[in-house]
């Protein structure tokens, strides 16, 4: 037995492993990815990264039809994109153990929205573990494929952002090997596989059937249980608002629910009734509170804790405080120090690809519908070049939408529609997208930014780079002959450091009556970067200090000192490039009208 | 009545910018906490923090940890490897927590854009709020002695004259963890921090 510790990620993959999962399929998504990384590294396994969420749970299903344990992982958006398979799953059931790792983001950490996917488990009628911290999250991954055999239907394991990135010690038995069924292979089963509504109507009975054996395990399950201690306050609570409510109440008494579909009904009913004044704390939605209720017990939870952004011990301690059961005074609020507010948002990296064609979006005018990616991050200023952001691949169809709505409504507008989606993302969705475009004699300007990786979620491999997960060599999606495959003709590569080219390329385009296709290709700089690159440096005697290069927001661009000037003018600056971080894409140097911005020779 | 828990668990909130090696530092603090026999919890949130965006990691560490996170005014040590960052984070110390503060400063673009100012009193503010706070001038340091990658352990050397875990345990958790090639240089730079605390 050794200690380590270990990211709630990093313990699902290392239980997935011991538990016996052969197969696992995923599409990288924060706050889930390193758990099919980690998986991946382990001996005899088999672990891929999909086009997208849907196409990994099915290959997930098809796996756990052979009896194999199976892995499948997403983030919570991406069940979204994975329910039409999870919902049908739901009635099929599989002979194999299906493990759905959902991990969510309260607090919207790195998503766009903060959805609370516990209610998926409720709507699909399947089994949902949630782990409160690492060793947790490594036992459930065991307990989960177990159920998911024993019922045959898939077990979601929720976690969420807190979850999956801390960090908690986790006692690791290195024989710990499970005793794993074995797979007895396909087994033909037309009644159980074959959904069509004669077969489906046979099977939806046995969901709630399954639903109500459920309901008798999650009463006995080791992993819903009761911490008695003072009975004056009972709080019931989940996934990490249990460690925060241990922290801040730790003389009450606490219902630590582990499986949360369905919920223990007889025990929350015991608890409520030895209780004087019952809680709950979770976070997101009342998904417990709202049963509670139904129930028609006295309970008290969002009425004092937020149904927005994640909890921390503050908001919980603060709840508490306002329903007046707080056992000590809460600390004096602490006020933040002056000056503490200086926005430093996350950036394009220097010398990122996308900078060349997001400024030259900026300079255009035109309506950008943007997709899911770095690209988000020229939001704010000084690019500001997209309108829109929405989901995985929305950004084709939705200018589509625009463009044919501006057409038959006949909206006075001049401003060009364009969609920017990235490599990756266009992979996940953008295909059939493009494809309506096409289809459908639309006139929408798309722009492809391939920079040869899924580059947000920290660098993953995708159907066009070449390379599997675990680096293996394979057949590189030629994007342009996808393009052209779906009819769009009008398609070429160009090149974003090249600025006048760029913005040339695009008035081009918007000229063309007709549905376009520009790829950007420039590998991603954080991935790719080679050292040493052609850094560029201010020349002092030519910089006005006129700020054109600033307004390309790079990282290593930044004010200097004050340009001496003895005429009664407004004060004025040197620019100043940063050489460690500088990595050469001359876009800077493209916008200095004074060529005060040149290349220093290595 | 306060809070008891408040004072059996040391905790140590690590700060800085994307790409600084904040992650690191508290990778290295939590697990020398745990091979000092210590239950130890870090919690920090990846995914835009490589990006030059704010990043925090939360380490916390006693016989027996609960949230992952510290509480607001419970810190007992702000390690901040940029100086506006510790003024930014300056409220999650407990009144007798100590900063130890880089005095490195990385001017956001944002500021360029008109989008807010960079905190030119940072110094001032922190004197006036806490008490004994340590000033270092970690990146010319570590330059110094080669590479600025040593402003991490030049730092957490610091901390470790400040916490009560074993020395052992630091050098073996900095000497496992960096490059076999820089393990010397790095073992000077911890012994260089220490003297600092």
């Amino acid at each position: 037995m050794k200690k380590q510790i270990l990211s709630g990620n990093e313990a699902v993959a290392l239980g997935a492993f011991q538990a016996g999962v052969k197969v696992a399929s995923a599409y990288p998504g924060t706050p889930s990815t390193e758990i099919l990384q980690n998986f991946a590294t382990y001996k005899d396994v088999y672990a891929e990264w999909a086009p997208n969420e849907k196409v990994a749970l099915e290959v997930a299903i098809g796996s756990a039809m052979t009896g194999v344990r199976t892995l499948f992982t997403t983030k919570h958006v991406g069940l979204n994109v994975a329910a039409d398979p999870l919902m049908t799953l739901a009635y099929t059931g599989i002979p194999g153990g299906l493990l759905i790792v959902c991990a969510d983001d309260p607090g919207m950490h790195s998503s766009q929205n903060e959805q609370d996917n516990r209610f998926y488990a409720k709507f699909a009628k399947i089994p949902m573990l949630e782990p409160s911290d690492s060793q947790e999250a490594l036992e459930m991954v065991e307990e989960g494929l177990l159920l998911s055999e024993k019922y045959d239907c898939p077990t979601m394991l929720r976690m969420t952002t807190r979850v999956c990135h801390s960090k908690s010690i986790v006692q690791i038995d290195a024989g710990n090997q499970a005793a794993v069924p074995v797979a007895e292979g396909f087994k033909r089963d037309l009644k159980k596989f074959v959904m069509i509504p004669a077969f489906a109507k046979l099977r939806h009975p046995l969901v709630l059937e399954r639903e109500e054996k459920l309901e008798h395990v999650t009463e006995t399950t080791a992993v819903n249980r009761i911490e008695w201690n003072d009975k004056k306050i009972g709080i019931i609570t989940c996934g990490i608002a249990y460690q925060y409510v241990k922290e801040i109440m730790p003389d009450a008494s606490i219902l630590k629910l582990g499986m949360t579909f369905p919920l223990p009904k007889k025990k929350i009913k015991e608890f409520a009734d030895k209780v004087e004044r019952l809680f709950v704390v979770e976070e997101l939605e009342p998904y417990i509170e709202d049963e509670i209720r139904i129930m028609g017990l006295a309970v008290e939870g969002k009425i004092f804790f937020p149904k927005l952004d994640e909890l921390s011990p503050d908001i919980v301690a603060t709840g508490f405080a306002k329903a007046g059961v707080l056992p000590y005074d809460l600390p004096p609020v602490q006020e933040k120090a002056p000056g503490g507010s200086m926005p430093r948002p996350p950036l394009l990296c220097a010398g990122c690809p996308h900078r060349g064609l997001l400024y030259s979006l900026n300079k255009m005018k035109a309506i950008v519908h943007g997709d899911i990616g770095c690209s988000t991050l020229s939001v704010l200023p000084p690019l500001q070049s997209i309108d829109t952001t929405l989901c995985m691949g929305a950004s084709i169809s939705m200018a589509h939408g625009t463009a044919k709505a501006m057409a038959i409504a006949g909206l006075e507008d001049k401003r060009p529609v364009f969609a920017a989606i990235g490599d990756s993302t266009f992979f996940h969705s953008g295909i059939t997208s493009l494809m309506d475009v096409i289809y459908n004699k639309g006139n929408v300007n798309v722009l492809i930014m391939d920079n040869r990786i899924t580059a947000m979620t920290g660098g993953q491999q995708n159907p066009g780079t070449g390379r599997t997960l675990q680096m293996e060599e394979t057949y590189a999606v030629d994007i342009l002959e996808i393009v052209r495959a779906l009819g769009c003709k009008r398609v070429r590569e160009i090149d974003p450091f090249d600025l006048e080219g760029t913005i040339a390329a695009l008035k081009e385009e918007v000229a063309y009556d007709g549905p376009s296709v520009l790829v950007t290709k420039r590998p991603c700089v954080q991935l790719f970067r080679r050292d040493p690159q052609a850094v560029r440096t201010v020349d002092s005697d030519g910089c006005l200090g006129c700020k054109r290069c600033l307004k390309l927001g790079c990282p290593s661009i930044s004010q200097g000192d004050i340009i001496p000037d003895d005429a009664d003018k407004k004060e004025r600056r040197y620019s100043n490039i940063d050489a460690t971080t500088c990595y050469g894409c001359a876009l800077c140097e493209q916008v200095c009208t004074s060529n005060a911005i040149v290349y220093v020779p290595q | 009545m306060t809070r008891e828990n408040n004072k059996k668990t040391v905790n140590v909130l690590v700060v800085g910018t994307g790409g600084q090696g904040v992650i690191t530092a508290s990778e290295i603090l939590s697990d020398v906490a745990m091979r000092s026999g210590f239950d130890a919890k870090k919690s920090e949130i990846h995914g835009m923090s490589q990006r030059g965006g704010v990043v925090t990691s939360h380490v916390r560490y006693s016989e027996n940890v609960a949230s992952p996170i510290i509480m607001e005014g419970e810190a007992d040590i702000l390690l901040s490897f940029e100086l506006s960052e510790t003024v930014r984070w300056l409220h999650f110390l407990r009144p007798s927590g100590r900063v130890i503060t880089s005095l490195q400063k990385i001017i956001p673009p944002a500021v360029y854009a008109g989008m807010g100012s960079y905190p030119e009193e940072a110094q001032t503010v922190i004197k006036q709020r806490t008490t004994d706070p340590i000033f270092v001038d970690a990146l010319p340091m570590a330059e110094k002695l080669g590479n600025p990658r040593l402003v991490n352990t030049i730092l957490l050397g610091i901390a470790s004259a400040m916490l009560d875990l074993p020395v052992d345990e630091w050098k073996a958790v900095i000497a496992e963890r960096v490059p076999a090639n820089f393990k010397e240089l790095n073992l000077v730079a911890f012994d260089k921090g220490r003297d600092i605390g």
